[in-house]
């Protein structure tokens, strides 16, 4: 009875198969990402929808482990000939995708290709900025950024009497009230010490990080950090860190727990942190813009991005390249922007979506969810703000983490380190230049 | 005692050792080549440009003081790794080895630790001695200790060696027990016959036969601290403060698998891999002669 059953049952699937053989016909895209937790859920969401809104492509997403191992993988992938159709990669990883000429297919070239839609004004400059080339033709498609913002603990704040500060000079005066009101191991810290203190530091004052546009009009970049701004800013943070009214918090974001301990009031990290200080703080806060020095002329300009991109791989066929360029599009829509924005705390990427987000009164309560569009959005990005494009971009924060530590502990003065962060830096960007396919 | 196998068959022994031979030229030889030659290539991650350089990766590390420098900083923590794990291990293996009550529980318990992960041993770590997450940092902090390995490289150097030390020393106990057992315990009863105290027995008579596991051990731990630590690193210093805790292995995997640097990260494991052939033969050569079988 049973075995009867199960040969009916091949019987059907059989027939059911070889008839509907057209819908076989389905073109995978496979797409690789870091995502975990509630963002691994809007993932699949995403491929969910779009599989359903039409019967032509399939996205099948993967969890691929980090960022650096997402990355790993797909590079491992690439040289094995299997490479994945969609790559999220975090955006210190752009000019090592971007020097793989034909390892990788230019989103501009991909959706011209495909004759898909595609006005790249629709989306916010300073985020797409980051991922174009100097023409303004983009690379890589945005998909999850954040940028540096000033987390505060209101309640400390207020017990201290400390206004909440602008500047850089407001912050120190406010780390030292803080520090005479009982936060005597920490006034103030934060996160990610290069990217907080150099690659932001720079762009919000509108002062070069490295000639050549940051990188971003060609791989002869050389490094320039160690002007007057920089060094100033090194200095006091060396002299403050003597006294712990600044206290160093590591290079990764391990430190982030000071701040939703209490111990740190003031704690400069990424955005994307928002999601852990909701769950574990314990006391009112915010997140306001990144605080600047007012006596520079401009200041503050506008931030750059942190966060990850999809690259597209090169290599695959015509049909399959028309299904990823279908679901980018599918991705710019605004309505799915807002979900994004919304589920996964991260950034739309359209002005439209950042129109209707607001528009709906998304930021009345929760007014530190629109900060880090503030300030991306703050001025039109410049040459000094539009982003970075330098290679091993992951090995250089190293070497540059490695000189900052010395200054904070004393071994260098800050002009030292960052003159000696400059040099090292510079020899790796000639390597990186030499390897880079012309 | 016959030693000498016979075979009938002139080709079963080659068969039965092929396979064995298989595994170590796939696994071992071929992967070792193919660094070799990376390291004479300058190429980007992709593998889409790739130079032939000559030595070139060679002369740029050997121009570079770092990398001296990070030659011995690796020989102090390896030393500094495989003297404490070996001592404590030995003493908690002699203590283990005595008669007692539940022993079999606790030399389990003891050889437990071996099954973690480097990179959750750091994070273990971390959990007790990060100046802000830890328990123990703050106990340090109260007696007056500025501990704060995030800018202090000592203290940072001395963290990575006591948890590499740590994971290390559960392993070094199992084959110290097992050292220990196989000593027949007529010997120790006659030389307490003879009227030697327990710590003159240790030294007299345990020490010496045991020398042939302490020499494994030896070297074993130092393969280990050598190459199996940058897990450790990467989780609790990343190479940091400065560069206090970058070691040769640790500058292998940054360089090369964060990087993508592959031309330079080869050249550094070529390097590794010639040090500690010549550390291990050395140690043949001339510790093997201290020890009695």
């Amino acid at each position: 009875m049973a075995l009867r059953h199960f040969g009916a049952a091949a019987a059907i699937a059989l027939t059911v198969g070889l008839s509907a053989s057209p819908a076989l016909a389905v073109t995978e895209i496979q797409w690789w990402h870091a995502m975990t937790g509630a963002n691994n859920d809007v993932i699949v969401k995403l491929a969910t929808d779009f599989n359903a809104s039409q019967s032509d492509y399939k996205v099948i997403p993967t969890y691929k482990g980090n960022y650096p191992d997402t990355m790993n993988a797909g590079i491992a992938a690439f040289r094995a000939g299997n490479a994945p159709h969609i790559m999220q990669v975090f955006e210190v990883g752009t000019a090592t995708m971007m020097a793989a000429t034909g390892a990788v297919k230019p989103v501009y070239k991909l959706m011209a290709d495909a004759g898909e839609k595609f006005d790249p004004k629709i989306y916010l400059p300073a985020i797409t900025g980051y991922y174009s080339t100097s023409k303004g033709e983009m690379l890589s498609f945005p998909f999850n950024s954040s940028s540096t913002v000033m987390w505060v603990n209101l309640d400390e704040l207020k017990k201290a009497n400390v206004e909440i500060p602008k500047t850089w000079p407001e912050t120190f005066e406010a780390a030292k009230k803080l520090k005479a009101a009982g936060h005597d191991t920490c006034g103030f810290s934060g996160s990610w010490i290069t990217w907080v203190n150099l690659e932001q530091l720079s762009a919000w004052h509108n002062v070069p990080l490295a000639s050549k546009a940051n990188g971003l009009d060609g791989f002869d970049t050389v490094l320039e950090f160690n002007g007057p701004l920089q060094v100033k800013h090194l200095e006091t943070l060396v002299e403050l860190q003597k006294t712990k009214t600044y206290d160093y918090a590591g290079r990764t974001n391990t430190g982030e727990g000071r701040f939703t301990s209490g111990e740190c009031p003031i704690y400069l990290t990424s955005s994307a942190f928002f999601g852990n200080v909701k769950a574990q703080a314990k006391f009112n806060f915010t997140a306001v813009p990144m605080p600047y020095y007012p006596d520079v002329k401009g200041a503050p300009q506008n931030s750059i991005i942190g966060g990850a991109s999809l690259w597209v791989m090169g290599g695959k066929s015509a049909e399959e390249y028309k299904g990823v360029a279908k679901f980018l599009t599918f991705l710019s829509d605004t309505d799915r922007q807002v979900y994004i924005h919304k589920a996964s705390g991260y950034l739309p990427i359209t002005k439209a979506a950042y129109a209707k987000a607001k528009e709906e009164g998304f930021y009345k309560d929760q007014p530190y969810l629109e900060t880090p569009l503030l300030e991306l959005t703050n001025k039109e990005p410049t040459e000094n703000s539009r982003g970075l494009r330098l290679g091993n971009m992951v090995q250089l924060r190293d070497v540059w983490s490695e000189e900052i530590e010395q200054a904070l502990a004393g071994k260098k003065t800050a002009k030292q380190a960052l003159d000696a962060a400059v040099e090292r830096g510079n020899t790796m960007l000639r390597q990186f230049e030499k390897t880079a396919v012309k | 005692m016959q030693k000498q196998a016979i075979f009938q068959s002139r080709l079963l022994p080659y068969a039965l050792v092929a396979p064995q031979l298989a595994i170590v030229l796939i696994f071992f030889y071929w992967p070792a080549l193919q660094a070799v030659i990376q390291s004479f290539l300058l190429q980007d991650a992709f593998g889409l440009s790739t130079t032939f350089v000559w030595f070139e990766n060679y002369v740029e590390l050997f121009k570079d003081a770092a990398y001296f420098e990070a030659i011995v900083r690796t020989f102090l923590f390896s030393f500094a790794i495989a003297v404490s794990s070996l001592s404590f291990a030995l003493l908690l293996a002699v203590m283990a080895d005595k008669p007692l009550r539940g022993s079999m529980l606790y030399r389990t318990l003891l050889i437990w630790p071996y099954a973690v992960a480097p990179p959750v041993v750091g994070v273990l770590w971390i959990f007790m001695l990060h100046p802000s997450l830890g328990v123990l940092s703050r106990y340090l902090r109260n007696m007056g200790v500025d501990w704060n390995p995030l800018l202090d490289g000592d203290q940072a150097a001395a963290l990575i060696i006591l948890a590499a030390a740590w994971k290390q020393i559960s392993y070094n106990f199992l084959f110290f027990l097992a050292g220990l057992q196989a000593i027949p315990k007529s010997v120790f009863e006659a030389a307490a016959i003879d009227g030697a105290r327990p710590m003159r027995r240790f030294w007299t008579v345990t020490f010496p036969l045991l020398s042939p596991t302490i020499f494994f051990l030896l070297v074993v731990n130092i393969v280990y601290a050598f190459f199996d630590t940058f897990g450790i690193i990467d989780t609790m210093t990343r190479g940091g403060p400065g560069t206090s805790t970058v070691t040769l292995v640790y500058k292998v995997y940054s360089d090369g698998l964060l990087g993508g640097n592959l031309g330079s990260s080869a050249a550094q494991s070529v390097i590794l891999m010639v040090m500690v052939i010549v550390l291990t033969g050395i140690q043949f050569r001339f510790v093997e002669r201290k020890v009695t079988y």
